[in-house]
This record gives C-alpha cells, sequence and structure tokens, in this order.
C-alpha cells in the first residue's frame, strides 16, 4: 500500500506545495539604540508583516532602550548597574539619531519634520509592529549586564530568551538582520 | 481602470501604504479589484513585489502629474486567495 502511495506523489510537487503552506520567515537582531537604525528595523519588520510574513525581533544591547518603559526606575543588583541603567536613556520615543543628535536637538529638529510630513516615528511603527503580530524578545544576558528589570519593559515583549532562541527562529528564517 | 475598493494613501510614507493594503485587501472578496492611491513614487516597485510575495493580482499603475501637488500614483490589486 505504501508503495503506491509514494510512488502516485510526486516529490517535488510535494516539496513544493509544503514551501508554499508555509509562511516566510524574518528575524531582526536590534543591538543599536539610534532612532535611525532602530526606525530602519521597524520599518523593515513591518513590511515583512504586511507582507504575510512571520517577523521576530530580538532586542539586546542598546536596542533594549525601545523596549523599556520611559518612567522606569531601575532596582538592578548593585550601584553599579543602577548607574547604567539610569544613564542609559530607556523608551522608545528617547532614543537619540546616530549622527547629529547634538544633545538632543538634532533629533528633535527631524522628529519636527517627520511629524510634518505625517511619517510614524518609532513608538508608532512599534504600534503597528504589534498590530500585525510581530513577535519582539528581549536578550536576558544583557539584560542583566545592563541592569534591565523585567518589570520595566514594555508590555508588548512576548518573550526573554537568549541566543539558543534567536538561533532556532533564525536557522528556518529566510531574511536575517543584523541592525 | 475598473475598480470595487478604493484605499487613500496619499502623504503617507512607505511603508504605510503596503500596511493599509494589506489590511484593506481583507475586507475584499476574491476577484475584487482594490485600487490605491499614494503619491508615494516608491509603490512604483513595492506595490508589484508585494503582490508578489502575497500571491494577489497586480493588474497595474496608472501615473496622473499634477502642476501643483506630487504625482498621484494609482495602484491596481485583484484579491485572488
Amino acid at each position: 500500500m505504501n508503495t503506491v502511495l509514494t510512488a502516485e506523489l510526486d516529490p517535488q510537487a510535494a516539496l513544493a506545495e509544503l514551501q508554499e503552506k508555509k509562511p516566510k520567515r524574518v528575524t531582526l537582531v536590534v543591538l543599536s539604540g539610534d532612532m535611525d537604525r532602530v526606525m530602519a528595523a521597524f520599518i523593515i519588520a513591518t513590511g515583512a508583516a504586511a507582507m504575510g510574513m512571520q517577523v521576530t525581533m530580538f532586542f539586546t544591547f542598546w536596542g533594549l532602550n525601545a523596549v523599556r518603559r520611559s518612567k522606569s526606575s531601575g532596582k538592578a543588583k548593585d550601584w553599579l548597574r543602577t548607574v547604567f541603567g539610569a544613564l542609559n536613556r530607556p523608551g522608545a520615543e528617547k532614543l537619540p539619531l546616530s549622527r547629529f543628535h547634538f544633545w538632543g536637538l538634532g533629533t528633535r529638529m527631524m522628529k519636527s519634520v517627520m511629524k510634518q510630513q505625517r511619517m510614524p516615528g518609532v513608538p508608532e511603527l512599534m504600534e503597528v509592529a504589534k498590530d500585525l503580530g510581530v513577535k519582539f524578545i528581549a536578550c536576558t544576558t544583557t539584560m542583566g549586564l545592563m541592569g534591565i528589570e523585567k518589570d520595566t519593559l514594555i508590555e508588548g515583549v512576548d518573550q526573554l530568551a537568549g541566543v539558543s532562541t534567536y538561533l532556532a527562529e533564525a536557522k528556518d528564517a529566510q531574511v536575517n538582520l543584523f541592525i | 481602470m475598473q475598480k470595487d475598493v478604493v484605499l487613500d494613501t496619499l502623504g503617507l510614507f512607505c511603508p504605510m501604504p503596503i500596511i493599509k493594503t494589506s489590511k484593506k485587501i481583507k475586507e475584499l472578496k476574491i476577484g475584487q479589484v482594490l485600487e490605491v492611491v499614494s503619491d508615494d513614487e516608491g509603490i512604483k516597485e513595492d506595490m508589484p513585489a508585494w503582490c508578489e510575495t502575497t500571491g494577489h493580482e497586480y493588474l497595474g499603475l496608472e501615473e496622473q502629474a499634477n502642476e501643483d501637488k506630487p504625482t498621484h500614483y494609482r495602484a491596481y490589486v485583484k484579491k485572488s486567495k
């Protein structure tokens, strides 16, 4: 019986059908906390989600600032990490530009131009990403290193995880970006 | 071109026209045509690419040059699944 079944099955067609059904996947590692880089990450993430792809974003190091609540008072384990957490300003709306930040002036000017042009900023793009089902993962190692407690992260974070979780997702994805 | 539903994305930049298209297309029945109006030139390449990935049929694009306003692009998409 089995031999008949396999003979009838065209492996090429079966594979093509399987690939057709399997959604395309994208992973993005967001290491940078610069407004321009994070914005590019969210534009790609929302665009991919709108194209029917499954998107996972991993936030690590400075990228964690995008998923930290802006009014989070960190109670880290020791004073060094507390100071570090305070110097590293949290909040998606507070990210500085990678160039021409000029102590906040350059970034403020860029934001006002974006507002005039009705261009969505990082907080708005994040909302769209969540709405489209983009998965947010925060890296636990760097959270510990930088004195970031999990209760200071925004609600949109789906998972706290490490490198294995990232690799498990990335090996099945067609697009993997490191920003 | 004949259309069933019109989506206005004038003044919006990438990726918003594509995101709004992906939401709007869900409201259509299979075989219906969506017209997406945009003044972002990127849509000329983005809409065919979106259609190719999502499996909807790209029917074409019309350009309407305006004297005092940016050019309006009308992209036509047929819901195929």
